[in-house]
């Protein structure tokens, strides 16, 4: 039952594999891309899973007088850097998925297709 | 102002990128983006100057105390490779001004510069933090005006080389985050001068050697290590030939810096070269990248693509030289970062004037050319002799500390290889060459002449720092080995 215990764990890695088969076997280049952001949420939620902390709670100071919080040492929180962390992959995410689809929409321009085996025959042809 | 040099080298390339768009005006974007490639390289070596005159430089930003805090941590190292990128990007920067940029469509000069400033900050960002995370954030920013430029090249397979590169480049990026992540998980810290002292009680458990494998796989694609570069000639071949010059001298080295971080400070040289054994599978690696790639660089028909091969076997080099581990071995390695930035930055500039000329950089259209343009092909030829490793030359030096470094550990079949693996370099330069000097042109009245002197000016800085280096060794060299002891942890 140990690795059970590590569900999160199997749950980021059969999306990692989800996205990178996606990358590697399909030829349509709009797929390739969805699969590689699938791939880049797997280490996503990596980090925020890894930010848990069993039996914590939400990292929130509940407010208290005069603009104050209050903060108890007895509480347990979980972990909130991975989270904040994550804010910036998730940027970097959007980036990358949003410059791949433009670069897909020239390349569909420039070729007529956004098959990969068809791109690769047209290149060919060329030569 | 002299204790914020570490982020003003950030934050004024990143803040003149956005200006670059907003400004539009073609001139004054262009001066814009040649003053601060100036002010950048200007800093690097005043940040090189005071590291070696005081040692390390720990710059915190907003005031926020290391480890919490994001820190700027320059040492040897990092200085040197700062200096490196920083300079190649102000020799580049200003090449062709006053012409059109060869190969970039008319109305997007101003955005083309906005990814060229954008690609500096994240290759210098990626250098000089101290903090795992923004190495990543750095990279991304790096990859991403990357792959813009290398898509801009005007043949229509720039497209697909640089969706091909982003694929290839995001995998190696994720690879990376995900390790940073599991050594998190580990040591609770993302400083790596923290991690680093925090690793080795933990070394031995299979989240730390997972986390090394993803790291150093994430690198070594960025690195185009064979058989992990099958992004790169694509790349360079169709890529504007000005960014192929900038991505070809800097964007490998810089990766080569985060894996020599990875392995010398954050993971240590016991852990990597005993416990796993690296050498044993990145020595023969670097080995077969020599021989294929300058194999692959011998059949090349077009020049780019045969410069884009031969950077591939000259990493080879590079990392040859990590794999020794020792002193000579690294300092072979770290010398050739800066030498190979040189030359093929040079060799690069050099397509750039010719394809600017003859509007084309297939090598069968060249015939004769050395003839018609005799101060583009000097610097060909000088480059050329600098990649085989002519004595006098650059790639002399680089090639003398490999192997030093082989014989040093009785590995005579390596140092064999490396002067073998230079004979074949000989034949890919002699053939471009040839065609050069001692074939006729077909249509021997035209008007082909040498590019305008604002192309030759940059091109000859760094070809004429090729042989200028090549016997002046104590800047490059001289750097290399000290950076070389710091990581290995040797005492003079």
């Amino acid at each position: 039952m140990e690795y059970l215990g590590l569900w999160n764990y199997w749950a980021v890695i059969i999306l990692m594999m989800t996205g990178l088969y996606i990358v590697i076997a399909r030829d349509n280049l709009v797929k390739k891309m969805m699969g590689l952001a699938i791939f880049q949420v797997s280490a996503i939620m990596l980090y925020v899973s890894m930010g848990k902390v069993t039996g914590g709670t939400a990292p929130i100071l509940p407010p208290g007088p005069h603009h104050t919080v209050i903060y108890d040492p007895a509480t347990l929180y979980s972990n909130p850097l991975p989270h904040v962390l994550m804010l910036t992959a998730i940027v970097v995410g959007i980036a990358t998925t949003a410059l791949g689809l433009s670069i897909v929409v020239r390349i569909y321009e420039a070729y007529g297709t956004a098959e990969e085996d068809e791109i690769v025959a047209l290149d060919g042809q060329e030569q | 102002m002299n204790a914020h040099l570490p982020v003003l080298l950030i934050v004024l390339p990143l803040v003149a990128a956005p200006l670059c768009v907003l400004l539009r005006h073609r001139t004054a974007v262009r001066g814009l983006a040649v003053a601060t490639s100036w002010v950048c390289l200007g800093i690097a070596l005043a940040l090189l100057d005071q590291v070696q005159e005081s040692g390390l430089i720990s710059y915190q930003l907003g005031g926020w105390a290391p480890p919490l805090g994001i820190e700027y941590r320059v040492d040897l190292l990092n200085a040197y490779v700062l200096v490196i990128v920083a300079s190649i990007g102000a020799v580049v920067m200003p090449f062709g001004i006053g012409t059109d940029e060869p190969g970039i469509r008319e109305g997007q000069h101003h955005l083309y510069y906005a990814a060229f400033l954008l690609c500096l900050t994240g290759l210098l960002g990626i250098t000089i933090t101290g903090d795992a995370f923004n190495v990543f954030v750095f990279l991304e920013i790096a990859s991403l005006a990357s792959y813009t430029l290398i898509s801009l090249g005007q043949n229509r397979r720039a497209l697909t080389a640089g969706f091909s590169y982003l694929i290839m480049g995001s995998i190696g990026g994720t690879f990376i985050l995900i390790g940073i992540g599991m050594v998190y998980m580990m040591t609770g810290t993302l400083n790596m001068a923290d991690m680093a002292l925090r690793l080795p009680p933990v070394l031995g458990t299979t989240t730390v050697l997972m986390a090394f494998a993803f790291m150093v796989i994430g690198t070594c694609i960025k690195l185009a290590v064979f058989p992990l570069h099958q992004w790169l000639p694509n790349a360079y071949s169709y890529a504007p030939p000005v960014v192929s010059a900038f991505l070809a001298a800097t964007a490998t080295k810089v990766a080569y810096y985060v894996l020599a971080r990875v392995i010398f400070t954050l993971f240590g040289v016991a852990f990597v070269f005993e416990t796993i054994g690296l050498q044993r599978l990145l020595m023969p690696l670097s080995v077969l990248a020599m021989f294929l790639g300058s194999v692959a660089a011998i059949y090349q028909s077009d020049l780019k693509r045969l410069l884009a091969y031969s950077s591939i076997a000259q990493i080879g080099y590079m990392t040859l030289g990590l794999s020794f581990a020792s002193v000579f071995g690294l300092t072979g390695g770290l010398v050739h970062l800066f030498n190979h930035a040189l030359m093929k930055g040079g060799l690069f500039l050099v397509v750039a004037g010719i394809v600017y000329r003859l509007g084309s950089s297939t090598i069968l259209d060249m015939r004769g050319l050395g003839r018609k343009m005799p101060i583009t092909f000097a610097a060909f030829v000088i480059g050329g002799l600098s990649l085989i490793g002519v004595p006098g030359t650059v790639g002399f030096i680089s090639k003398w500390y490999l192997v030093l470094a082989a014989l040093e550990q009785g590995a005579y079949l390596i140092a064999a290889m490396i002067l073998l693996s230079s004979l074949l370099a000989v034949v890919y330069v002699w053939r471009v060459v040839e065609v050069l000097y001692f074939q006729d042109g077909e249509d021997e009245g035209s008007e082909l002449r040498d590019p305008p002197l604002s192309m030759l000016i940059p091109t000859w800085i760094l070809i004429g720092g090729t042989i200028w280096f090549g016997f002046n060794t104590e800047l490059t060299a001289g750097t290399a080995a000290e950076a070389a002891r710091m990581l290995l942890g040797v005492v003079q």
